[in-house]
């Protein structure tokens, strides 16, 4: 159990080490959100709370099907073979899956941050929707994890990542609206709380199945 | 003869539904008229959807477990036919909204869900048809198999019942229960409508495996 900890935890500071010396995905996918956001802000000027909303999840799918594309396309074969071999599938899967969570949550307060600044401000309670976007973006990136990894073995671009992922995703992004909609209220609702669940448990299920089945995929 | 009963008693079956459901007796409902008809078809079709489905993401676990190319031949096909009943059952279910709920498609949360099944199975097809090494296409085609089958619980069972839905079932009433259906109604729907259409997937599914063996055959003879 330690020794598996251990290994998930070096291969998550690789990543990480190897995104702050190259800082090739984290810059790159910084770009996008930034040039996205300045884009939809010279189309809609500053929409009303419901279009916000929408525009919002929809920004963070897609700098989460890029963020995930890029940090896990960018290895090459050999050394994926190489990481498989050392560590078990298993703990090279949960690496990857923690270390995109990581990555989303960073592009979510970025993205919200930039949304905030150039779209207006219609959030009644800040911190709230700041948690809201934080499992938003962590959900979608255990998602789109997966699929970079089915992707990878297909041998297939992000392209195919981002036609498998997008149904698959719209469950959680009908939650997360859902959620949005009753976090924008201004007065509290109900039924928050059971929704926020119900989405949590779907990630749970969505890390389980990628935990179980991914050492089927790389064994080649 | 034999080896066959089971596809006359899917034949028996169906007429009986088919003139039962039709011309039976049906208890007499405010909004729903006599269009509660549909419950042994559109219902009936989606418990094919589900069993296909589920054979489907069991050869898909077999062939995990012992990498038969017969295994994968077996999980696609039967993906294919639960797709099929599904899309059936989707259009059931619309012909059914369009005289009780007004239109054929209000973004209800249980047509949403269906349909978001069926976009991910659609989904494993064209991941299947992405790739050309047969090997690597059955194992990862069984692998996002037994992810899509576990993504139809949450989509079509459990959201949906969650949140405010005009379908029976929505907002917390389970609709399958023994209290909700007329009894004259369980007489055809529970021992002809369910196993009739669920006998009816399983038949054209393995003349279309059978097809395919025989293709099979006949390319590596050739």
């Amino acid at each position: 159990m330690k020794g598996s900890f251990l290994q998930i935890w070096a291969l998550f500071k690789k990543d990480l080490l190897l995104e702050v010396r190259q800082q090739y995905s984290f810059y790159g996918v910084l770009l996008y959100v930034a040039s996205t956001i300045f884009v939809l802000y010279l189309a809609m000027g500053q929409p009303e709370a419901d279009v916000w909303k929408g525009l919002f999840w929809m920004i963070q799918l897609f700098v989460c099907v890029n963020a995930v594309a890029k940090s896990f396309l960018q290895e090459g074969r050999g050394r994926l073979l190489y990481f498989y071999s050392i560590t078990g599938a298993a703990n090279f899967i949960l690496s990857k899956l923690l270390f995109n969570a990581l990555l989303m949550l960073l592009m979510s307060i970025l993205s919200l941050g930039l949304f905030v600044l150039m779209l207006g401000d219609p959030m009644p309670d800040p911190l709230r929707f700041v948690g809201i976007s934080w499992l938003g973006g962590v959900s979608l990136s255990l998602v789109f994890t997966f699929l970079a990894a089915i992707a990878a073995r297909a041998q297939q671009s992000a392209a195919l990542m981002a036609i498998l992922g997008f149904p698959l995703v719209i469950p959680q992004l009908l939650l997360l609206s859902k959620i949005s909609n009753i976090a924008f209220a201004d007065v509290l609702q109900g039924g928050l709380a059971g929704m926020i669940v119900v989405l949590a448990a779907l990630d749970v299920l969505i890390v389980v199945l990628s935990l179980i089945l991914f050492p089927f995929l790389w064994k080649d | 003869m034999l080896k066959n009963w089971w596809k006359i008693l899917c034949v028996i079956l169906l007429t009986y539904t088919i003139l039962a459901g039709f011309l039976g007796p049906v208890p007499a409902k405010p909004i729903l008229n006599e269009t509660i008809r549909n419950l042994y078809f559109h219902v009936g079709m989606w418990f094919a959807m589900m069993a296909l489905f589920t054979v489907s993401a069991i050869y898909s676990v077999f062939y995990l477990w012992k990498s038969k190319p017969n295994y994968d031949l077996y999980s696609l096909e039967f993906a294919k036919g639960g797709i099929v009943f599904g899309c059936l059952g989707l259009a059931t279910g619309s012909i059914w909204a369009r005289y009780t709920w007004g239109a054929f498609w209000s973004n209800d949360p249980k047509q949403l869900g269906a349909a978001i099944a069926l976009l991910i199975y659609f989904a494993y097809l064209v991941l299947r048809n992405s790739m050309t090494d047969m090997d690597k296409r059955a194992r990862i085609g069984a692998v996002y198999n037994i992810f899509a089958y576990a993504m139809l619980f949450p989509t079509i069972l459990i959201i949906p019942r969650m949140v405010d839905s005009l379908h029976p079932g929505g907002m917390g009433n389970p609709a399958m229960n023994t209290k909700d259906i007329d009894s004259r109604m369980i007489t055809i729907f529970w021992p002809a409508a369910v196993p009739g259409w669920i006998l009816l997937g399983v038949w054209i599914t393995t003349l279309r495996i059978r097809l395919q063996l025989l293709v099979e055959k006949k390319l590596s003879h050739a």
